[in-house]
């Protein structure tokens, strides 16, 4: 095995984030949808920090990308939840199915 | 090999290893503790950088925070005990499928590229760096980002309010 | 100096009556609106007595030449330097006149009308339309720019139109008024297509700038008018031609005359003042207008002398045959315009191109003019007197009129006159212009004074057979009360107009009138007038014998002539001809396929497109599925296959 070193971090973050799209495409359930998103959005994070720290080491640029990515993250989810909550009222169920009076 | 290159190994396994199973399990449950198993990780692979402060960041928002909303949410949303519905196996190979694709094509790429390192003398990401720049308004500085994230968050703060509110059944 | 302010009421006045009129007449001038009216006309012909005055005798000559003063003229649009549409009035020996002329007759009319509109449900609004066809003959005699002539020359048009269909409850008025529109309207495409052309090689729509530029001897505005060719034609051609179709639809000259017999479905004083004395004479006012022009071309001066003439004589036949004496009146009418026309048309035809010198070949055109103004007045009486008539008897039938002399003394006496006037006998008004018009006809060409003066002879013919016909003849059994003949109103401008069917002829109407303005020799030959009278006193003792007392005589006639007197009498079928051209040939030919391809092919293409729109989305509209997964998928395709498409397959340069 060899050292560790900035394609390795980009394999995990980019296998992470393609896990989060296979769980964003399969769950029928809005939170775990929601679950899916957080995972692509970390992946990102690494990304941003990886690049940082061996790219641009002189820096603190993707850094703080990072912290706002979080920070957006938090809010997003905040959102999505009180939209959640809100489905859930309307409809007695978070199924995405379900939830498709906007087609044609 | 060093102690390092294990622990990276071991944090990048809890990642996705936790992360795959957060988006298969059916119980939804365990799909929010996997999900926070897969955090840590992340937040590990940031210690494991030496980012120690993005890292703790990323313990206290998404750990302490964010999947605490999640179960939260999980709580007013989901009856105890039951199974996620099974998506369709047509659109689980589908979906599978076009994710490989895309993990195949951005890797390709990433191999076939080559990074350009620099040899400037690196910064120290240690919480006083961080913070004055952070709020610097001269170069590299982020106060102006800053300010409008606050905004962000403030909006975030205001919509999730007025979307959650329960609106007044309508009294002729 | 002109007073233009009181120039500029002659028209403005009447069309404040139309307002005044048509907008508060029913409200509040029930019973006064006559009285208004006919007093703003009055005032309006004082001012155009007054200016003619001025014109012909104060300020309008200079150097013994007759002026086209322009007092009044604003740009109204302009279109680039040297192009506009412009609003102004222009006096010349003509337009004077015509001044005179339609507030003459007007005046006359509005007054005949209090007595013979009397009761009527609409009163208010008869005189404001009356207002209304004044303004716009009045702006159109006065027009100093030929697209300000035009649009006063459509409101005619529409003055026109409203007042044969004033009686909108009957059918037939109805029919009238579209199909008199709808002809004239026709005509006036022409008109405009004329007007265009001519304006497009002079590049001006000024009358004086116009006229100046296509006859100024190789002025390079001529040269181009008359070296584009199309046709075999030149540009000053057609467009000279064009504008005579317009002048033609108007005029009510062969084929374009078929709307006139209709028109006098109008009230009887309508047909007086509009179709008789001044709206049917504005295209041959428009030919003189535009006469240099017209005379640098010889085809067109052809087209005229030709139309003319034959309108005159076919006219002339048909008025001997009908019965109706308003559609008699018609027929004349349209006779003694084709003889107008005619006298224009020969006034200049002799010309070599290019070299114009009117000196002694405007003879026409003073004859011309001189016609119009007699003629306008006797015919004018004409109408009025048969309104008379037609007023007592209740009917148009010639059938059920005779030996009214002595129930209609005044009418009979007037009528009488005039019927002299027209017949060309002197010493009455028609003798001296027919007389100018024959002269002109002779110096011209043998045989078209031949049939002119056939022409005459038929006039004083059918218009004695209306006299002896409604004033002799039988006795007419008239129902043990009659109210007499419709008082002062209505008898005034009967021997008004009497006067002036007398007197005009004496007015030397050379002096003031023609083509270049300066005055025309009058050349009288008491030897030539001989055979035209003698014509003439031919043609009245001929309908005396015929019709003075009942007899079998007439009906003898009728059987020797056979199919050409039902012809005739059928007006020569033109108006079938017009309707089997029309219904059969056009619409079958022209009006069925096009409303097939409307229906099958234009409609059938927006139907396919409708529905191949309608199959298509049902066939794709499960893309959108309402799922947000679903619509995420095709987000990342479409990702995929563009990152795919930019990173290996798209190779810029």
């Amino acid at each position: 095995m060899m050292e560790p070193g900035l394609y390795h971090l980009l394999f995990v973050s980019t296998a992470l984030f393609f896990i989060g799209v296979y769980g964003f495409f399969t769950r029928r359930n809005l939170v775990t949808m929601l679950m899916s998103i957080e995972l692509i959005l970390n992946s990102v994070n690494i990304n941003f920090i990886a690049f940082n720290k061996y790219l641009w080491p002189h820096k603190m640029d993707g850094l703080f990308f990072s912290i706002f990515v979080i920070a957006i993250a938090a809010a997003e989810a905040a959102v999505a939840i009180a939209i959640i909550i809100n489905l859930y009222r309307s409809h007695q169920s978070i199924d995405v199915e379900r939830a498709e009076e906007m087609k044609f | 090999m060093s102690g390092s290159t294990i622990i990276f190994y071991m944090l990048a396994a809890l990642t996705l290893v936790s992360g795959l199973l957060a988006v298969t399990t059916r119980q939804i449950f365990r799909a929010a503790i996997f999900l926070l198993f897969s955090l840590i990780g992340i937040a590990g692979l940031f210690f494991w950088m030496q980012y120690d402060f993005i890292a703790a960041v990323q313990i206290v928002v998404y750990v302490g925070g964010i999947t605490v909303l999640i179960i939260f949410s999980i709580f007013l949303t989901q009856q105890a005990g039951d199974l996620l519905p099974k998506q369709k196996i047509g659109r689980q190979v589908f979906s599978a499928l076009a994710a490989f694709c895309g993990f195949a094509l951005i890797m390709l790429q990433l191999y076939q590229h080559t990074f350009n390192t620099t040899t400037e003398q690196p910064v120290e990401p240690s919480v006083a760096n961080i913070g004055n720049q952070m709020l610097g308004v001269g170069e590299n500085g982020f106060a102006l980002p800053f300010e409008v994230v606050s905004i962000l968050l403030l909006a975030a703060l205001i919509g999730c309010i007025v979307i959650a509110l329960r609106s007044k059944p309508a009294t002729a | 100096m002109p007073n233009t302010i009181l120039i500029a009421l002659i028209p403005l006045l009447p069309l404040a009556a139309f307002l005044l009129l048509g907008l508060y007449g029913k409200k509040y001038f029930k019973n006064f609106s006559g009285i208004i009216g006919t007093t703003v006309l009055l005032l309006s012909a004082a001012f155009a007595l007054y200016t003619a005055y001025g014109y012909f005798f104060e300020y309008g000559k200079i150097d013994g030449i007759y002026q086209k003063l322009v007092p009044l003229q604003f740009t109204w649009l302009q279109f680039s330097p040297g192009l506009s549409i412009d609003m102004g009035i222009i006096l010349d020996p003509i337009s004077v006149m015509m001044l005179v002329v339609v507030t003459f007759i007007s005046l006359m009319v509005h007054f005949y009308s209090l007595a013979y509109m009397k009761g009527d449900e609409r009163f208010p609004v008869y005189y404001a339309f009356l207002g209304l066809f004044t303004f716009s003959m009045l702006g159109l005699v006065m027009a100093s720019n030929i697209f300000q002539l035009y649009i006063f020359w459509e409101l005619v048009g529409v003055s026109s139109f409203l007042l044969i269909g004033y009686h909108y409850d009957r059918p037939s008025a109805v029919a009238a008024c579209k199909k008199a529109f709808i002809v004239t309207r026709f005509a006036d495409l022409g008109f405009l297509i004329g007007i265009l052309v001519l304006s497009f090689h002079a590049n001006t729509l000024d009358f004086n700038t116009l006229i100046q530029r296509l006859t100024v001897d190789g002025s390079h505005e001529l040269h181009t008018a008359y070296t584009s060719m199309f046709l075999g034609a030149s540009a000053l051609t057609w467009g000279t031609v064009l504008v005579f179709i317009g002048g033609a639809g108007k005029s009510a000259l062969f084929p374009l005359h078929i709307w006139l017999p209709d028109a006098m479905e109008g009230p009887t004083p309508v047909s007086a003042l509009i179709h008789a004395a001044t709206m049917v004479v504005a295209g041959v006012y428009l030919v003189a207008r535009m006469f240099p022009v017209f005379s640098m071309s010889n085809g067109a001066m052809h087209v005229v002398t030709f139309a003319g003439i034959f309108s005159a004589l076919f006219a002339a036949v048909i008025a001997c045959t009908q019965t109706d004496i308003k559609r008699v009146l018609a027929y004349s009418t349209m006779s003694q315009i084709g003889l107008m026309m005619f006298a224009l048309g020969v006034s200049g035809s002799n010309l070599e191109s290019g070299s114009l010198n009117y000196s002694h070949l405007g003879a026409g055109y003073t004859a011309s003019m001189f016609h119009l103004f007699t003629h306008a007045i006797f015919k004018a009486l004409l109408f009025l007197g048969a309104g008379s008539v037609i007023h007592f008897i209740h009917s148009n039938e010639m059938k059920d009129m005779g030996g009214l002399r002595k129930y209609l003394p005044i009418t009979h006496i007037t009528f009488l006159i005039a019927c002299l006037a027209i017949s060309g006998v002197p010493p009455f008004a028609g003798f001296f212009s027919k007389e100018e018009i024959m002269l002109a006809a002779w110096q011209h060409n043998t045989v078209l004074y031949y049939i002119t003066l056939f022409t005459s002879g038929l006039t004083a013919f059918y218009m004695f057979r209306l006299y002896f016909n409604i004033f002799w003849s039988k006795g007419v059994i008239v129902h043990g009360e009659h109210h007499g003949e419709g008082g002062f109103a209505m008898m005034l401008p009967l021997v008004l107009l009497a006067i002036g069917a007398v007197a005009a002829g004496f007015i030397p109407f050379g002096n003031f009138i023609s083509a270049d303005g300066k005055p025309l020799e009058s050349e009288f030959h008491w030897q030539f007038s001989i055979a035209p009278v003698a014509v003439g006193l031919a043609g009245i003792f001929t309908a005396m014998w015929l019709y003075k007392n009942k007899s079998n005589k007439p009906a003898a006639i009728v059987t020797s002539l056979g199919g050409f007197y039902k012809a005739a009498y059928n007006k020569f079928y033109i108006d079938e001809l017009y309707l089997f051209i029309t219904k059969k040939i056009i619409f079958n030919l022209i009006g069925r396929p096009a409303a097939w391809f409307d229906k099958n092919i234009v409609n059938g293409l927006v139907n396919m497109t409708g529905n191949t729109t309608l199959i298509i989305s049902e066939k794709i509209k499960g893309f959108q599925s309402g799922k947000v997964q679903q619509y995420a998928i095709y987000f990342l395709a479409g990702l995929i296959g563009l990152a795919v498409l930019f990173i290996y397959l798209w190779k810029p340069g």
